[in-house]
């Protein structure tokens, strides 16, 4: 895009006097000075209904502390790491599902696309990469030809690394490279590019509704996945090293304190350096003693967690368990990934332009169709990943993969985190919150052995709750 | 008088069999605001969407500066300089005042972010130089602002590229008397600062207290350009109801050839 020279009719228009006066115009935005003030600062916009990801974090705190008078297993060594690791999944999905929602549609089809990538990476692995013999003749083409159409798409439209990612999973599936763990997990990621591209096509090119098309490729790929399994009741992964570690082993006690070092330490330096800076080059910003208040709560916060993971969280004493798993930073480091994307680059911008107004997105001269079309794509590919995770977590592709209750969990997890069913509002990290809330659930039923009955009714009802807090938060926007 | 920085001459544009610009003339000067008036059906919106690039002109001429030019789309009127605030916004409530100011011509820094610091800095200044008192903060979210505070916001992202026209497609509409107020004057300063301004709108009052010309559709025609210095509120809206008003305005004949 061409960069229009940028002028300011400062001295033209309004001459001197504008000048004097900006410094009391802009009062709020010298910003707050001090804790206190940015603390009445944030009340008030809660009270406007600018809501966050507060009642998620209450959520998280209330109910832990539920669980934790109910069992005191809860807040366990062992449990903690088994929890984190069913959240997982959950996260992923819902990550992606962000960009969805931001968007104000919905993607259904989420939770069996993953079952689809993840069956297509078990094939790869377990037959030696050959899926044509894996697959059948008929199945295999078909499965080429999703691929070619979705080149296509994505080619229409200029996702230009959309389209990478699918010629490159088409070039390890036709040579067999999907014999390795590496090449296979890439064609998990790839097939779900190749989904989301043909559910974006589908709502954004065709104009079907996003809800439509993703609630009859939520049936269709069941089907599908049924048809790549075949005979048996599930393809099995245990035996690939690669796959099988995300879920269930851990890094060593040392590799843990050191990523937390680095990833506390970026993050301290990033937030404190950019508050001086934007302070010095008086612009608004947060207060330094908030920004390094939050740095070490954070630093506290995940330094517990890593402590307490690090901890032997063995049987017996013959075997240690102990360690972040594997999937932890992995987690992480999509949640950075997409938070800088969304935060920090144009697509991001123009991704909550769309999703805010649509009708001011097209006149300002984004291609709202290339935009809409890529949140699907974004969704289907954390999708993919979500598979390989899946597949780690379950030992392998079962023939209902994520036809349960995952994909729901996902849109669930993202509301119930605060991001809006409206479009325009969340964040990444909406995700990952609300999927700690989705799955305390069940886990801390399970402690109680409380039957799914009470699982499915207690979820069900937080995520009203939490479309409420949306619903209700979104009007006082609306009215402030 | 100066030369017109926009100047249409004989604009015809029809969708199917409805015809509706016929042989339009338009001068937009510069330091000067245009007042554009019409009936609803006039064709008013049209023109302006013809000149924005969103509908392409059937026949005739578009001159800016003296030099004729071809408008295919939004950005090729955003090259020209060409600014259309528009009546419903076209804003963000989700964004804040600078992103929806730089929306779709995000600065950038060196690794690809987003520019963050630049952009709020040139949005201040712009808001400042457009005297502009009523907004706290510029990271405000749009969704917080009144109606006034929304229309002063959407010209002051007209403004802050180097636009050389700009119409204003009724934007005091929908406020009150004070915000009214704010606007009109700002109106004026955009004209002062030296930019063509066109002005669309059906209140008699604001048309007469800031327009310098005053140019009157009537059925997709072009009835009459006058100097606001010349003319009268009553004769204005006889330009816009009958077409003619004494011996300026259409003839009898060409009126009704366009009923």
């Amino acid at each position: 895009m061409t960069d229009p020279k940028l002028t300011t009719p400062a001295a033209d228009v309004a001459g001197t006097s504008a000048q004097s006066t900006a410094a009391v115009d802009f009062a709020n935005d010298v910003g707050p000075r001090n804790i206190a003030e940015s603390f009445r600062l944030y009340t008030q916009r809660v009270r406007g209904g600018e809501v966050g990801a507060l009642p998620a974090v209450a959520g998280v705190i209330i109910l832990a502390i539920i669980f934790y008078s109910a069992n005191n297993l809860f807040l366990s060594k062992s449990n903690f790491a088994n929890f984190l690791t069913q959240a997982a999944p959950i996260a992923v999905l819902a990550m992606g599902s962000i960009f969805v929602l931001l968007m104000g549609e919905i993607d259904l089809s989420i939770g069996t696309a993953s079952g689809v990538c993840a069956a297509t990476m078990a094939l790869g692995v377990t037959r030696n990469g050959d899926l044509n013999a894996a697959l059948g003749t008929p199945t295999y083409l078909a499965l080429l030809l999703l691929l070619v159409v979705a080149i296509g798409i994505t080619a229409r439209y200029r996702l230009w690394i959309a389209t990478g990612v699918i010629v490159l999973g088409g070039i390890f599936i036709v040579t067999k490279l999907t014999q390795h763990a590496p090449a296979a997990i890439f064609v998990s990621i790839a097939v779900g590019v190749a989904i989301g591209s043909l559910i974006g096509f589908l709502v954004a090119h065709v104009g079907i509704p996003s809800f439509i098309v993703t609630l009859a490729l939520f049936l269709a790929w069941q089907g599908v996945l049924l048809k790549f399994i075949g005979q048996g009741a599930a393809i099995s992964t245990q035996r690939v090293d690669l796959i099988n570690k995300i879920e269930n082993e851990n890094l060593s006690p040392t590799t843990g304190w050191i990523l937390w070092v680095v990833a506390v330490g970026i993050y301290s330096a990033y937030t404190i350096g950019r508050s001086l800076q934007r302070r010095r080059a008086k612009l608004t910003g947060e207060p330094i003693d908030l920004v390094v208040l939050r740095a070490l709560l954070i630093a506290v916060v995940t330094g517990i967690a890593i402590y307490v993971l690090n901890e032997n969280r063995g049987r017996t004493v013959f075997a240690k368990l102990q360690g972040v798993p594997y999937v932890v930073p992995i987690i992480f480091i999509l949640l950075v990934v997409g938070t800088i994307v969304l935060a920090k680059t144009r697509y991001g911008r123009y991704v909550y332009a769309v999703g805010g107004n649509t009708e001011a997105a097209r006149r300002a001269g984004i291609d709202v169709k290339r935009i809409r079309l890529s949140v699907f794509v974004i969704a289907s590919a954390m999708a993919g990943v979500a598979g390989v995770i899946g597949a780690s977590r379950q030992g392998g592709v079962p023939s209902d993969f994520g036809s349960h209750t995952d994909q729901l969990y996902a849109v669930g997890a993202a509301v119930i985190g605060g991001t809006s069913l409206f479009g325009g509002r969340g964040k990444v990290r909406d995700g990952v919150i609300g999927a700690l809330v989705i799955a305390m659930i069940p886990n801390g039923l399970g402690l109680k052995n409380l039957g799914s009955s009470y699982e499915f009714m207690i979820t069900g009802l937080v995520l009203l709750l939490a479309a409420s807090v949306d619903a209700i938060s979104r009007r006082r926007t609306a009215t402030s | 008088m100066a030369e017109p920085i926009l100047e249409l001459r004989g604009v015809n544009k029809s969708f199917g069999p409805v015809h509706v610009l016929h042989d339009v003339d338009l001068h937009i000067y510069p330091g000067e605001v245009t007042a554009l008036v019409g009936d609803n059906g006039a064709g008013k919106s049209t023109l302006v969407k013809c000149l924005a690039g969103i509908y392409s002109i059937d026949s005739g001429e578009v001159l800016f500066e003296g030099k004729p030019v071809h408008i295919h789309g939004p950005a090729e009127a955003a090259a020209l300089g060409i600014e259309i605030v528009y009546q419903d916004l076209a804003l963000c409530d989700n964004l804040d005042i600078v992103q929806n100011m730089f929306l779709g011509r995000e600065l950038h820094s060196r690794f690809g972010a987003l520019d963050e610091g630049t952009m709020e800095r040139k949005a201040r200044e712009t808001l400042a130089s457009l005297s502009v008192r009523t907004v706290k903060s510029v990271r405000q979210l749009v969704a917080s602002l009144s109606g006034g505070q929304r229309q002063t916001v959407a010209i002051a992202k007209a403004v802050l590229w180097n636009s050389r026209v700009v119409f204003l497609d009724e934007p005091t509409a929908a406020l009150g008397v004070a915000q009214t107020r704010q606007v009109l004057d700002l109106v004026r300063r955009l004209a002062d600062a030296g930019l063509g301004v066109g002005l669309i709108s059906h209140n008699m009052n604001d048309v007469m207290e800031v327009s310098d010309h005053v140019a009157a559709l009537y059925l997709g025609r072009m009835a009459a350009e006058v100097p606001a210095s010349q003319t009268s509120v009553s004769q204005v809206v006889e330009l816009i109801t009958t077409g003619r008003s004494g011996d300026i305005g259409l003839s009898t004949a060409a009126a009704n050839a366009s009923m």
